[in-house]
């Protein structure tokens, strides 16, 4: 049977994991491959490297941080953030990721997808959709980082995406996230039922229940979470043991 | 050493650093010649299947996968280089493959998210020195939206559901094809490919 999917999020900036950390048993828990090595053997089903950096020297930074992470990590990991054209998306794949996702770019230049997707096959472009509320069971996408509007409505571009090539979504709720108040449910399940593509849930988990919920009401394939694993509230394998608990498909 | 066939069908410096983490020495080559010479054989490979017989054709691949094959030399295909054993593949019509084993290559059944993406378990069917230390019901990486349809159930060495039940490990005389990622599946993932390099050694 197929699992379903645990993804910490590690936000980083020039190679630094941006967001604190309480492993005391990690030699430098500001290492985003030492964090992500240790992720891998706690359990982690995927990894998301989020690169918060804009300038070009910092992307170099992060090329390195990806093709030394493929040394250490033995689970698929996916790298987003600034990714706006075939080359930076070919740069990032030789250096060992599994799969990238796109998020303003694709707004910007739906044919992005489909180029990426004929270039380097579905399975490996994924597009993140970061989404507010805009009315009843209507949802708006927001690029640059959530902070502009663009009046596209999201459930009608995760069609549009999927019809593209995209091979996964990467849904974010712009209106939960940060404030651990648990995923937007209705936003997940509508985007979820309107596609044939798996869908990640992101924005908003504070606590395992978060987790379960997005995974069962949300019927999303995959749990993204960063600060509740970061700041070791929860650990993987606590997260893994509460789902299988309350029987949902989790790999242990 | 292991010869990690290079064939511009995918990245395949996470096998390469799977080998190296559990002590395999292995080489990604891209010159028939270094197969020849190798004690092991891995053909790997992420995309579609009728580029990468033209591929593996274009870059004279073909011959020493064979002739490896017919000298014995432990070999291990990995997600499309598992399929490309088999006689032929339905995707985007009809493509003959190597034809190690016989069957076919087809689409996963309608009404389930295609690609299958995500872990997915292994039933083990049969025994074998690759699946040492790996427990019945394992989990392990599958990005895949094609499986094989082997002829000879008896090489079916792991079946996995989605769907349908699926041959996920086949293998026989030491010619293995794996449809997840090993190099993609932890601690049980790296076994496997420990596994194969003893079953290299022991050669």
């Amino acid at each position: 049977m197929l699992q379903k999917r645990v993804i910490p999020c590690l936000d980083v900036t020039g190679g630094r994991v941006v967001k604190g950390t309480n492993f005391i048993n990690l030699r430098d828990a500001g290492d985003p491959v030492e964090l992500a090595a240790f992720y891998d053997r706690e359990g982690a089903d995927e990894l998301i490297f989020l690169d918060i950096t804009a300038s070009s020297d910092g992307r170099k930074t992060t090329l390195d941080m990806v093709y030394r992470t493929a040394g250490e990590v033995f689970i698929p990991y996916t790298v987003g953030g600034g990714i706006r054209s075939l080359e930076d998306i070919r740069a990032i794949l030789s250096a060992g990721a599994d799969k990238v996702t796109i998020n303003t770019a694709a707004v910007q230049n739906p044919g992005l997808v489909a180029e990426a997707a004929g270039r380097f096959g579905s399975q490996c472009i994924v597009v993140a959709i970061d989404a507010r509320q805009s009315g009843p069971e209507s949802w708006e996408v927001y690029i640059h980082g959530g902070r502009t509007p663009t009046g596209i409505d999201a459930v009608g571009w995760a069609r549009q995406v999927e019809a593209l090539g995209a091979g996964e979504i990467m849904l974010t709720s712009m209106d939960r996230d940060g404030t651990k108040d648990g995923y937007d449910i209705p936003l997940t399940r509508a985007i979820v039922r309107a596609l044939n593509i798996p869908v990640i849930a992101s924005g908003g988990v504070g606590n395992l229940k978060h987790i379960a919920e997005g995974l069962t009401e949300g019927e999303a394939d995959a749990a993204l979470a960063a600060s509740i694993f970061h700041f070791g509230e929860y650990s993987i394998k606590e997260t893994k043991d509460y789902l299988r608990s309350i029987g949902v498909p989790v790999r242990i | 050493m292991i010869a990690i066939i290079d064939y511009g069908m995918g990245n395949l410096r996470s096998v390469y650093k799977g080998f190296e983490k559990v002590g395999v020495k292995a080489a990604v080559v891209s010159d028939p010649s270094q197969v020849d010479q190798a004690d092991g054989v891995v053909l790997p490979g992420v995309g579609a299947f009728a580029d990468a017989m033209a591929n593996l054709r274009a870059a004279g691949m073909v011959e020493v996968i064979l002739q490896a094959i017919k000298e014995g030399k432990p070999f291990l295909g990995i997600c499309l280089g598992q399929q490309l054993l088999f006689d032929a593949s339905e995707e985007w019509g009809y493509t003959q493959g190597l034809g190690i084993f016989p069957g076919q290559v087809r689409r996963l059944p309608e009404g389930l998210k295609v690609p299958h993406m995500g872990w997915n378990q292994i039933e083990i069917a049969r025994p074998d020195p690759l699946l040492d230390g790996i427990p019945d019901r394992s989990s392990f990486y599958f990005v895949h939206s094609y499986a094989v349809e082997p002829v000879d159930a008896e090489i079916t060495l792991t079946l996995t559901e989605y769907g349908v039940h699926f041959a996920s490990i086949v293998g026989k005389n030491k010619v293995y094809g794996i449809q997840f990622h090993p190099e993609k599946s932890s601690a049980l993932g790296l076994k496997i490919l420990e596994n194969f390099g003893r079953v290299v050694k022991t050669c």
